[in-house]
């Protein structure tokens, strides 16, 4: 599976990366390496294996419904690039 | 001043509590090291007045006898942990200027436990890398250089900066954290012991996400006995992590018997690779003889799809990372580029705030992820760690640790490797299959090459089996009496 | 029945599944200890796993998975013992960490049935895909600044429940009846407080048209629909658009639309440009929940009697009618109110019959609602009984309830304050009667004439002496006798 320069334009913007035009060819190939070389896993045998998605071997724990947190905006807003009012600030959206 | 630079942790332990020395002598001239040896740009911030400040508070409670493990000890903390009122970067560009308003669970339990903070040690940008030179504030100096040759060597990462610092006097200990290696391998590079626990041993809140299912924080110390007590303080039950395992804390210290009669020490073949230097072939050879010697009985077992840990773990890391690192976009902390739109204002901060290693990860990670490519990717590459970690069930079937290389070479030239990332992450072959299944591995230094540069030989022991790894490594050390000094070392 | 919509080419049929998104009823987030609260301060309700600060994480709340499995069971639906949370990715302003968690290939409820009741009496139902728990987003403010868009993130991180349905639906009426089902179950369990203009409930509309017995066409998604009316209308509009576009030769697109009730129009959403392709993998900061068999039994134990149950009993205890019925147990405050009243009435027929026409009636013409009734369940009760055992006449009584709804006064207090007693004592009535023929020959004589219909004249002239206070059944039979005999 060769990625193309479209596909990496296509991941990039998915990714929120802008990528340049002129380093389309050089990421492609850079990727094509590594996802070439990953490939060699389809060597590996894993009918019926079940993906392991965790390190640990633990049921998941929850947690008691109670406010425990929260209740300080200016903690959350202190390293915001933009705020006003107690709110983040972006460019307008446009639905 | 440099008698104390040569102290081990537990040393310097016992001189504080006995009030031959003070923390804030201690202190003092560690800052004074880390003066010196800033030419190897261990630190991205340092942290004395802070340190200075710890260190009144630990003389007070030392006087108060209410020492704690770690008191009066001054520390690096890799720049991945989050610290309060202290810049936390990460290694990036994209975190240039964020002061967290809370403190990471691991290096609150140091600062609990009385350790006292030198400053945020260099790293690859978000623990990516094994050489330390993707970090954005510029790479880190081995402490070490090849007999005879002044050429600057990486010293390994992602955790280079804590290796370094540690190495060449410039802390005492630091922390570091491991997703494929980033603790064993520095370690192995700079001489010293690193350790990384069990996934879920040491907690992760607080500690910027690389890959969640690998990350696990750890010691980077001169000895073994200094790793297990520093570990001691860093592990711990946190509510705040789901993956946290809930087991009390052993006391590490005291698994320090030297006895390992008996203990089965398991050779997984597939270590040996093809063009493993010969100095590293013979080291392992002779860390067997040294188990051997301590009454250990050697066996030889398979770990037959190790082979694929590597591709495996190039999968599942920039996977879980693309998403981890899609916090970063310039709303709520850290860097902003503006753009004409939200989208704009996106892509911008995201290529000016990510470097390349960190940009090729996020692609490969989100390609993996997308549409029509998840099973055979990233499906894939779950189930394949599946059949390493059952690999490693098997084997405990026949042993207790596991004896292996800690790296497939010893520290390379900064200028070496840097084009070709399949060819760095090589570096990694003998740490990732651990860190996939979740295991306890140790690098303890165990010898130099043929330049006189350190090598480390990896111990691995099963999931919580941290007592046997700590035990077993202790022995390892004392039979290996390793003594190298780096080149670059403050004194 | 299905809406049809009668386009040039025939007649099209609407094809439409829903996602309904609940906020689960909590104290703090699903993955948080921050409050859950309505119309905090901007940011004030924000945890640092909220606003996905550098190395926080989740840790679930044990009661947002309780509400879930109880909604499962009361949506009748099959409940997983083994779900997993998984990253759902995209980019957005009020999305903090870059991705939603949320249940993807496991969810925690899996299919399940819903009866939904129709307006002519009649129920139908509608398939129940799956149930799974997510958090919410932030809120994106567009219209505070000419450039600029504010985020809040209150509500990110508070829990949901996403209940999806299967493409049963094939008009609005359906839809709407389908959304009041959801709220009413929901409401009834406690799980989500089903408060639209607050945002605790929103419907997405999966929406198709095709030609009777046609293979279902491309769907649209519209998002975010916060209100029935909204529904109603969003699915009328997008219904006409597709058959226009079809029918002009065009295609439809499967897409995100946004209903704008201001123009009255749906359009394609710029911002889910990626929905295609989310990238959903299992988070690995959590693992698999695991429910326990104890756990699912408590959480079945714990329901209370649920609307479709309390119909049946209310038609089979009470004999109501299917419509009625349903109408009273909408609400669980309205069903207890009704069974409070038939009992202090004796008689549960007519206590429907004064709660669905007169009391929801004036309730509706005030403005209130039943939470804010002037007259209570016992009160209209009681006011049933005095017109069982003849004390008021039927139409004194409609006046007495006037009264009651203006000065919440009992019934009995009303009739003795004014003196509206019903007159059944017959020699009283016996002697108006008399007087009123004795004083009105020519009215006699034509009604003995042949004029029958004259005795209602009759009647009324009685009950205006009596002030209506006259018993109707008395005043007729002792009329008829002295005018016939
Ligand atoms: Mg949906
Ligand atoms: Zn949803």
């Amino acid at each position: 599976m060769a990625l193309d320069k479209q596909t990496v334009a296509k991941v990039a913007h998915l990714a929120r990366i802008r990528v340049e035009e002129d380093e389309l060819e050089t990421l492609a190939g850079e990727m094509n390496s590594i996802i070439g070389w990953v490939e060699q896993l389809g060597e590996v045998d894993t009918d019926g294996v079940e993906p392991m998605t965790s390190a640990v071997d633990l049921k998941l724990r929850l947690r008691e419904d109670a406010i425990t947190d929260g209740d300080y905006p200016d903690r959350v807003l202190k390293n915001g690039p933009s705020t006003e009012m107690h709110f983040y600030v972006v460019p307008k959206v446009v639905e | 001043m440099s008698d104390m630079l040569t102290l081990t942790l537990a040393e310097a332990r016992d001189k504080l509590r006995a009030k031959e020395i003070t923390a804030v002598e201690l202190t003092d001239a560690y800052l004074n090291a880390m003066e010196q040896t800033r030419d190897l740009n261990c630190y991205i911030t340092e942290t004395p007045e802070k340190a200075r400040a710890m260190a009144k508070a630990s003389d007070e409670r030392i006087a108060a006898g209410k020492a704690g493990a770690m008191e009066g000890l001054p520390i690096g903390m890799k720049d991945l942990f989050c610290t309060n009122g202290v810049q936390s970067t990460a290694g990036s560009h994209i975190l240039e200027g964020f002061t967290p308003t809370y403190e990471s669970t691991v290096s609150q339990n140091l600062w609990d436990a009385g350790a006292v903070m030198l400053g945020k040690t260099n790293l690859d940008e978000f623990a990516m890398g094994s050489s330390n030179l993707t970090s954005y504030y510029g790479g880190v100096k081995n402490p070490y250089t090849k007999a005879g040759s002044n050429q600057s060597l990486v010293p390994g990462g992602s955790s280079g900066g804590s290796a370094a610092a540690v190495a060449a006097h410039a802390a005492i200990a630091a922390t570091g954290t491991d997703t494929g290696g980033s603790i064993r391998q520095p370690a192995a590079f700079a001489g010293l012991v690193g350790f990384k626990p069990t996934y879920g041993r040491c907690s992760r809140w607080g500690i910027v996400a690389f890959a969640s299912s690998l990350d696990q924080a750890g010691p980077m110390t001169r000895t073994v006995r200094d790793s297990a007590i520093m570990l001691g303080a860093m592990a711990g039950f946190d509510a705040k992590d789901s993956t946290s395992l809930d087991v009390a804390v052993p006391d590490f210290e005291a698994a320090l018997t030297g006895d390992i009669r008996g203990m089965k020490i398991g050779i997984p073949k597939e270590y040996r690779v093809e063009n493993m230097p010969a100095d590293i072939e013979a080291l392992w050879k002779q860390g067997i003889e040294w188990m051997k010697d301590a009454g250990a009985e050697v066996v030889d077992v398979t770990l037959p799809h190790t082979k694929y840990a590597l591709p495996t773990y190039y999968i599942v890391a920039p996977a879980e990372a693309s998403s981890n690192l899609a916090r970063y976009d310039g709303v709520r902390f850290g860097l902003r580029v503006e753009g004409k739109d939200l989208n704009e204002m996106y892509e911008n901060t995201r290529a000016a705030g990510f470097g390349a290693e960190v940009r090729r990860r996020v692609l490969i990670g989100t390609y993996v992820l997308s549409a029509g490519y998840y099973d055979a990717y990233y499906l894939k590459a779950q189930k394949v760690r599946t059949k390493i970690a059952q690999d490693f069930k098997n084997a405990w079937g026949q042993c207790d640790l596991l004896l292996t290389p800690t790296t497939p070479s010893a520290a390379f030239a900064m200028d070496e490797k840097i084009d070709d990332p399949v060819a760095m992450y090589l570096n990694d072959v003998f740490t990732v299959p651990a860190s996939l299944a979740g295991l306890p591995g140790i690098s303890v230094p165990a010898g130099v090459d043929k330049d006189g540069l350190p090598l480390g030989l990896q111990l691995i022991g099963p999931a919580m089996g941290e007592e046997a790894v700590l035990r077993a490594a202790g022995v390892l050390e004392t039979a290996a009496g390793f003594s190298a000094k780096p080149a670059l070392m403050a004194a | 029945m299905g809406d049809i919509i009668k386009g040039e080419t025939g007649d099209w049929e609407i094809v439409m599944g829903l996602e309904v998104h609940a906020q689960i009823t909590s104290k703090s987030k699903l993955f948080s200890g921050a409050a859950t609260n309505f119309g905090g301060d901007p940011n004030e309700q924000v945890s640092l796993v909220d606003a996905a600060m550098p190395g926080m994480l989740p840790v679930l709340n044990a009661e947002c998975v309780r509400q879930g499995v109880r909604t499962g069971l009361a949506l009748k639906a099959q409940i997983n013992k083994r779900s997993v949370f998984a990253r759902k990715n995209y980019f957005y302003a009020d999305l903090p960490q870059g991705y939603q968690i949320s249940q993807y290939e496991e969810p925690v409820v899996g299919e399940g049935e819903v009866q939904i009741d129709l307006a002519d009496g009649t129920s139908k139902s509608i398939g129940i895909e799956r149930l799974h728990l997510e958090q919410d987003a932030g809120k994106s403010l567009h219209d505070q600044h000419p450039s600029k868009s504010y985020i809040d993130l209150n509500r990110s991180g508070v829990a949901l429940m996403e209940i999806v349905s299967k493409p049963d639906m094939r008009s609005a009426d359906e839809a709407t009846a389908y959304v009041n089902k959801l709220r009413s179950i929901v409401r009834y369990i406690g799980s989500c407080d089903g408060n639209m203009a607050e945002g605790s409930m929103r419907a997405d509309v999966n929406i198709s048209v095709r030609k009777a017995g046609e293979p279902m066409g491309t769907r649209t998604e519209l998002k975010n629909l916060n209100s029935v009316r909204f529904i109603r209308q969003a699915i009328e509009i997008e219904a006409k658009r597709q058959v226009k576009v079809i029918e002009g030769g065009g295609e439809i697109t499967q897409e995100t639309r946004l209903f704008d009730p201001t123009k009255g129009e749906t359009r394609s959403m710029r911002s889910k440009e990626d929905a295609h392709d989310y990238r959903y993998f299992p988070d690995p900061d959590l693992l698999p929940l695991e429910l326990e068999d104890a756990f699912i039994d408590e959480c079945l134990k714990s329901l209370p009697e649920l609307p479709d149950e309390k119909k049946a009993r209310f038609m089979a205890d009470y004999g109501l009618g299917a419509y009625d019925a349903g109408v009273l147990v909408a609400d669980q405050e309205t069903a207890a109110y009704f069974e409070e009243a038939a009992k202090a009435a004796g008689d549960a027929k007519l206590a429907a019959n004064w709660i669905t026409v007169e009391l929801f009636g004036r309730l509706n013409k005030a403005g209130t609602d039943l939470g804010d009734s002037p007259i209570s369940a016992k009160q209209i009760g009681e006011l049933i009984g005095l017109i069982k055992d003849d004390t008021i006449s039927g139409k004194i009584a409609k006046d007495v309830f006037d009264e009651m709804f203006e000065t919440s006064k009992d019934p009995g207090v009303i009739v003795e304050e004014k003196g509206l007693k019903q007159i059944t004592d017959t020699g009283a009535i016996e002697s108006i009667v008399d007087d009123i023929i004795a004083n009105n020959e020519g009215q006699v004589s034509a009604y003995r004439g042949g004029k029958t219909g004259l005795l209602g004249w009759f009647v009324g002239q009685v009950m205006k002496q009596t002030q209506g206070k006259a018993n109707p059944g008395v005043v007729n039979k002792l009329l008829k006798d002295k005018l016939d005999g």
